[in-house]
């Protein structure tokens, strides 16, 4: 196994190669927000939240996809980041319906943990209150999409560890968002194994079980790289 | 000229709210009305959501009383879930909703109107209120604000969190009572019982400095609803609804909240967002009806407590069998705050309040459901429709507030007809026509499923339409 050194925030520290910058600052204890990564599941860079600042290249990349290389210079902290993530998180907000004071998540969700983490205090952008609509076809789970915010780790756990591949995003732009089966109503996809990966994999409370009222959705998410390692190595223990 | 006055904003009440005044010719009081100025739509936006997330977004329609809206959500939802909560789940409800009538009632007594009582209605307005209450008698003051505290101390063990809490949840609790919290329920008990106590001998006093108040404070006959339990015994939490007459006839009794429409009507007049609830089968305007504590006190024939069963023999002896002077609220509601309080102490007493069995769960099973609760200011609909899947199709909320709205304006006529003499209107004066509306403790946020704060506004129009006279007040 290659090793490469790299410099972040000005500390030297190894990798192994083929780790992505993300993977690299976690090993060593350098926090860099997310939303879209989720452990176990590949990684898109879809939500814009992890991106960081390389010596010599001129734009932000994000750390999760960008693997790391033998003497890059990396900043994740800079006035510059810290400014970008925050409107790029006023952005998320204001794009949906995030109203956390009656949400089933509210204090167990990853959106909120963010925006707290990255300084957001309000949003400098009006609302668009989209009407995106919920569905309670399911027998056991709902989804409200006025909350979901396109990280698609829904998707991701979906196809690539419960092998069943339900859901996936339809339209651009402001009219995306994920659908299940071919458009349908959930509880009519055949192809869904009610498993409930989705609604462990979801950092908001866009996906949750039916029956949850305000503030008590609760979620396990070491469940997915468990799966991921055991799939993989064969290791069946937790 | 006949003239107009409105009073906007009313004061020391929860909302947004204002009174009128026409004056006829002569310059004699005609008709007041009391309007309510904000709208806020809870019923429409609900449509859609999932049933189960009705009770912590009901909730957020009053600051004050969310336990009222998450119990009557959560028993809608159970009507529509089909389900019979676990029997400690009950018993942790009605020991909350009692906590909850303890908090409410003690900041209508305390915090909003006990400064006219007893700092007196005369007294400077820049200073009748509760700091006011403080410098002059910090005994009272802080006993009041103690009191209050206590109710929302066990609101926050056995809901999370002292306002919009989460713990009420359609098929019972979500958390159990510790051992650790029940003990330090009971420590304090004793103080909140005497605080109570005092207090009522304090009122006694009031009620004798100030028969005018007491007697035409809305005083007249009304019907009044409310819940009853097993033997006529006063209940907030589940029971049969009774109405009864201010002659203390009852009129129906039994009823069953599934069927609130057949007996309740809505009406609705110009000027206000407030709806005119009436009994259905006297008629509008005829059917008007009180509810609350006064109500809760005129149909039970006990409290089913040692000590507020005494206190009852005394409140029916000054205000008769059946009370019919607004003023009287006031009074009822501390006999209610030392009624709950001694159902706490038997609560907490019961083998079963600290067991962990307290929530049911069940499927959509019906398409509909009522559901009911006795909120400190009166008692409170829900009624959902849902589809299939448990989606929101219709919400109805029919509150407290609102049912005694044709009383409200009937007490404001009285009380501007007694004390009004042509358009120069004293500064105690305004503060008696708010006051009389203050008895009612009327909650205006939940009402029009609205919110807000409430300053005072008159205002005097000619019989053309014209402001020849206007208060403001912050």
């Amino acid at each position: 196994m290659s090793v490469k050194t790299l410099t972040i925030n000005g500390e030297l520290i190894s990798a192994r190669a083929g780790d992505t910058i993300l993977q690299a600052a976690k090993d060593n204890g350098i926090y860099i927000p997310t939303l879209c990564h989720l452990e176990g599941l590949s990684d898109i860079g879809a939500c814009r939240m992890c991106m960081v600042e390389v010596e010599g290249i001129n734009k932000l990349l994000s750390a999760c996809v960008t693997e790391v290389a033998e003497g890059m210079v990396v900043a994740t902290n800079t006035e510059k980041l810290k400014e970008y993530r925050r409107m790029n998180m006023e952005l998320i907000f204001a794009e949906g319906n995030h109203t956390c004071a009656v949400c089933v998540a509210n204090s167990n969700c990853e959106l909120q943990d963010t925006a707290v983490a990255v300084g957001m205090e309000h949003t400098r952008f009006s609302y668009r209150f989209p009407d995106r609509g919920v569905d309670l076809s399911h027998p056991q789970f709902g989804i409200d999409r006025n909350r979901c915010i396109l990280c698609t780790r829904c998707v991701r756990v979906c196809d690539e560890i419960e092998g069943a591949h339900v859901w996936d995003i339809a339209n651009r732009g402001e009219e995306a968002e994920i659908v299940s089966g071919l458009n349908q109503p959930w509880g009519e996809v055949d192809a869904c194994t009610a498993c409930g990966k989705c609604v462990n994999a979801c950092p908001t409370g866009a996906i949750s079980y039916k029956g949850s009222s305000v503030a008590v959705m609760q979620r396990d998410r070491g469940r997915i790289p468990f799966l991921a390692a055991a799939r993989e190595k064969q290791q069946w223990t937790r | 000229m006949s003239q107009k006055i409105l009073i906007d904003p009313v004061t020391r009440i929860g909302g947004h709210g204002k009174i009128s005044i026409n004056l006829d010719a002569a310059g004699e009081v005609e008709r007041a009305q009391f309007h309510v100025s904000e709208y806020r739509g809870f019923e429409k936006f609900c449509e859609g959501r999932p049933m189960w997330e009705l009770a912590g977004i009901t909730a957020r329609i009053c600051g004050i009383c969310p336990v009222s809206h998450l119990l009557a959500s959560s028993k809608t939802v159970e009507k529509i879930m089909g389900v019979q909560i676990p029997s400690a789940g009950k018993k942790l409800r009605r020991l909350i909703n009692s906590a909850q009538i303890v908090q409410s009632h003690a900041l209508s007594f305390f915090h909003l109107s006990s400064p006219d009582f007893f700092l007196g209605w005369d007294y400077d307005p820049a200073k009748r209120n509760i700091f006011g209450l403080m410098a002059n008698d910090p005994e009272i003051a802080r006993a009041g604000i103690r009191l209050r505290q206590f109710g929302q101390k066990i609101i926050e063990f056995l809901a999370g969190r002292k306002i919009h809490s989460a713990g009420i949840v359609p098929g019972g609790m979500e958390f159990p009572l510790t051992e650790e919290a029940r003990q330090w329920i009971l420590d304090r008990l004793p103080e909140e019982i005497e605080t109570t106590r005092k207090t009522i001998a304090i009122f006694k006093k009031v009620l004798d400095k100030y028969p005018e108040e007491a007697n035409i404070f809305g005083n007249f006959p009304t019907l009044y609803m409310g819940l009853v339990g097993e033997d006529n015994v006063w209940e907030n939490y589940e029971g049969k609804i009774r109405v009864t007459d201010s002659e203390g006839n009852i009129i129906a009794d039994d009823l069953n909240e599934d069927n609130y429409q057949d007996f309740i009507g809505e009406a609705v007049e110009p000027g206000t967002y407030l709806k005119y609830p009436y009994y259905k089968p006297w008629g509008y305007p005829k059917g008007d009806y009180r509810v609350g504590p006064l109500a809760r006190l005129n149909i039970c024939s006990r409290m089913g407590t040692i000590k507020a069963d005494r206190e009852l023999l005394e409140y029916r002896d000054r205000a008769g069998v059946v009370a019919t002077s607004s003023f009287y609220f006031h009074y009822a509601r501390l006999v209610e705050i030392l009624a709950s309080l001694e159902r706490i102490e038997q609560l907490l007493d019961d083998s079963e309040i600290l067991s962990t069995r307290i929530r049911a769960t069940a499927g959509i099973n019906n398409l509909e459901g009522v559901g009911v609760s006795e909120a400190p200011r009166g008692i409170l609909f829900h009624h959902y429709k849902v589809d299939e899947n448990g989606a929101i199709a219709k919400v109805n909320l029919i509150i407290a507030t609102g049912q005694n709205n044709l009383s409200m304006n009937k007490t404001v006529t009285q009380v501007a007809k007694h004390y009004i003499r042509g358009n120069d209107i004293p500064e105690e004066i305004i503060n008696r026509i708010e006051a009389s509306i203050r008895a009612f403790d009327p909650c205006l946020g939940c009402t029009t499923h609205a919110t807000g704060q409430m300053p005072l506004h008159i205002q005097l129009l000619s019989s053309e339409g014209e402001i020849v006279n206007e208060i403001w007040r912050d």
